[in-house]
């Protein structure tokens, strides 16, 4: 159906320009805090989509895409603070010269973010990817611990557990939605070509997957190796909106959102992720109310309960997973087919009346 | 040389806490091959629950104590029939998250209900007292947490080995369809495991409040893991190898930190560094034997 191709074509080019506009607009038009809350939607569906690439896509029960997202965020910091900025947060233990007058642009710094973090993927795949299941994700667990505690020694280059200020702040929407499209696209691409193939095939059945001739572990690590890049670049983006880091930010917690947004999203499903990234993150914030003191009518008094949030997530976690395994999307994805043919039948039904 | 006798004393101490808590850790993986993330949580239920007992309720420190072995192992095994045994036959993974996300709910409904702050655990004078020997000072707790960790594997080594309890739980860890075709009653061997494992995180999560006197919400999350590790060190499934692991993990941290004072402040990553360690060159732990899957 060459006629469905393009249609398919246009359609994908109006979903751009459509959401390009709606950046557009927001950009002038939306307050800084819901400016900040979309931005920070999208750093969670870049985290999403990634962690989905292993979780859901692989098979493979990893945790350490805090890690990954600490290291991103370190390197984009050290990269782009001003020599002067460095000067006075290293107050502990100056700085290791080598850095001392390193000054990047945000661009290439996001970047690297994202090739370190890729590259610590890799060293980390090797040993932790011979494991399975539960004992990989206790090992990964334990690698993203390793990676904080290191962090938090290592005072010369990281400023230890005092962290990082002054990141120069990028506010802009078209920076992080833009970098989160990007992400959906070549993890689109990837899940449709062979070595997407590959990673279903791993994780639907392993021996099965050998048998047919799929290198199994240098997939495993591919797939692992992608994950901790965009981890990375969503660390990177986290550095710029927060303008400040510190080793406590990536605790396990963090791991836990963003499995959170994976399962509720569904495992298998790159929308799932992209919406159920923005869900939670507006959730995170409208939920805040139930954290803060506030009075019935002036009747009563209602304390506020810090850590109430995470309580309502983590029975919404095991609500989804005991009930409802395939959370939002299941495995399905967004695609122009199902609306063509719904059009398709529609039309024919009323040409038959 | 008096400085090394204490290094001694604790690393026997922190060891059979250790041991403790990674005997429950063992015992529920053998049987489901489930990390219970939700066991590490108990310790610190338990620890609240003697916290509330003594000071609110103001019980006698033993029936605080009983209270909260109880209470806890109710926890354990209602944790197990609504989060664990609905998942029994989906994929592994679900259970895990299911796992994850219990432990997680505990965390924060004891951050809701008790408040992040860390408290100062209320030591009973009738069991803490101080015992000098020579130049040496120490806690009775030194030799009282050995004592109770020895006393409980032989209880629990008694019950696996002897009874016909015990003789089930065997045959669910080695092949579960078939034991049920044996007509075993594999829900109730897993409750049994359930109540075994919670009550001894009950018993480690009190004695751990009392050697290091403080509760706060998040303060079974180390520990747990690090149990778990010791566990996987022994060889998982297998209560000795959980004995074993445990001293070794807690020899280890207590004597790198005091022999190499430089690296104390990565004394939370040595576990993780000797799990993975052990994960890639001797997959089985000390005592385990590694198996391979088959189709």
């Amino acid at each position: 159906m060459d006629d469905r191709k393009n249609i398919k074509f246009i359609l994908n080019i109006v979903l751009l320009l459509i959401i390009g506009i709606f950046l557009w607009w927001g950009q002038d038009n939306l307050s800084a805090f819901y400016i900040r809350i979309l931005n920070l939607s999208a750093i969670f569906a870049i985290l999403g989509i990634s962690m989905n690439l292993v979780l859901g896509f692989t098979g493979m029960f990893s945790l350490g895409h805090s890690g990954f997202m600490c290291i991103g965020a370190y390197v984009a910091a050290i990269l782009t603070m001003s020599p002067a900025s460095k000067e006075i947060i290293y107050f502990m233990e100056p700085i290791v010269p080598v850095l001392a007058k390193v000054q990047w642009p945000i661009l290439p710094a996001i970047i690297a973010a994202g090739i370190v973090a890729a590259i610590f993927g890799f060293l980390i795949g090797i040993p932790a990817l011979r494991l399975r299941d539960d004992y990989l994700a206790i090992a990964t667990l334990g690698f993203a611990e390793i990676i904080r505690i290191v962090v938090t020694n290592t005072i010369s280059i990281t400023n230890g557990s005092l962290g990082l200020k002054n990141i120069p702040s990028v506010k802009s929407l078209w920076v992080y939605w833009g970098i989160a499209i990007i992400t959906i696209i070549i993890l689109k691409k990837i899940i449709n070509s062979n070595w997407g193939y590959a990673f279903k095939a791993i994780r639907d059945n392993e021996i099965a997957a050998e048998a047919m001739g799929v290198n199994i572990f240098s997939h495993k690590v591919l797939s692992f190796t992608i994950g901790a890049f965009f981890a990375g670049i969503a660390g990177a983006l986290m550095a710029f909106l927060i303008t400040s880091v510190d080793p406590t930010m990536f605790r396990f917690t963090f791991t836990f959102q963003i499995l959170l947004i994976v399962v509720l999203g569904g495992m298998g499903s790159l929308t799932g992720s992209v919406i159920s990234a923005v869900i939670i993150t507006i959730l995170m914030e409208v939920l805040r109310v139930v954290e803060q003191p506030f009075d019935l009518f002036g009747l009563l008094q209602i304390p506020g309960l810090p850590g109430m949030r995470m309580v309502i997530f983590a029975i919404g976690l095991l609500l989804v997973i005991l009930f409802y395994r395939q959370g939002l999307m299941g495995t399905r994805e967004f695609n122009w087919d199902y609306l063509l043919d719904k059009i398709h039948s529609f039309k024919k039904r009323g040409a038959s009346m | 040389m008096d400085i090394f006798l204490q290094n001694v004393a604790n690393s026997i101490t922190l060891g059979s806490l250790y041991a403790l808590i990674a005997i429950g850790y063992t015992m529920v993986y053998g049987i489901i091959r489930l990390i219970n993330f939700a066991h590490a949580d108990l310790l610190m239920v338990a620890a609240y629950i003697a916290f509330y007992g003594i000071l609110i309720f103001t019980l006698p420190w033993y029936w605080a104590f009983i209270l909260a072995i109880v209470l806890t192992t109710l926890l354990g095994v209602s944790i197990e029939k609504v989060a664990y045994r609905p998942l029994r036959n989906s994929p592994r993974i679900s259970v895990l998250i299911s796992a994850i996300g219990v432990s997680f709910l505990l965390q924060n409904v004891a951050i809701v209900v008790i408040g992040a702050r860390p408290k100062p655990f209320p030591r009973p004078e009738q069991l803490v007292w101080n015992i000098k020997v020579g130049e040496i000072s120490f806690l009775s707790l030194t030799i009282l947490i050995p004592i109770i960790t020895f006393i409980l594997l032989i209880l629990v080594m008694f019950i696996v080995k002897r009874t016909k309890m015990g003789i089930a739980m065997r045959a669910v860890s080695r092949d579960f369809e078939t034991s049920s075709l044996m007509s075993v009653d594999v829900n109730k061997v897993i409750s049994t495991t359930f109540v075994i494992g919670s009550a001894l995180a009950g018993v480690g999560g009190i004695m751990w409040s009392m050697q290091y006197p403080q509760v706060d919400p998040l303060m079974g999350l180390f520990p747990g893991i690090k149990c778990f590790i010791a566990a996987v060190m022994g060889g998982i499934g297998s209560i000795p190898g959980a004995m074993i692991g445990g001293f070794v993990l807690g020899i280890c941290e207590i004597m790198i930190v005091a022999f190499l004072p430089g690296l104390s402040g990565y004394r939370d990553a040595f576990a993780f560094v000797i799990l993975i360690l052990i994960l890639l060159f001797r997959p089985g732990g000390i005592l385990g034997e590694s198996t391979v899957e088959k189709v």
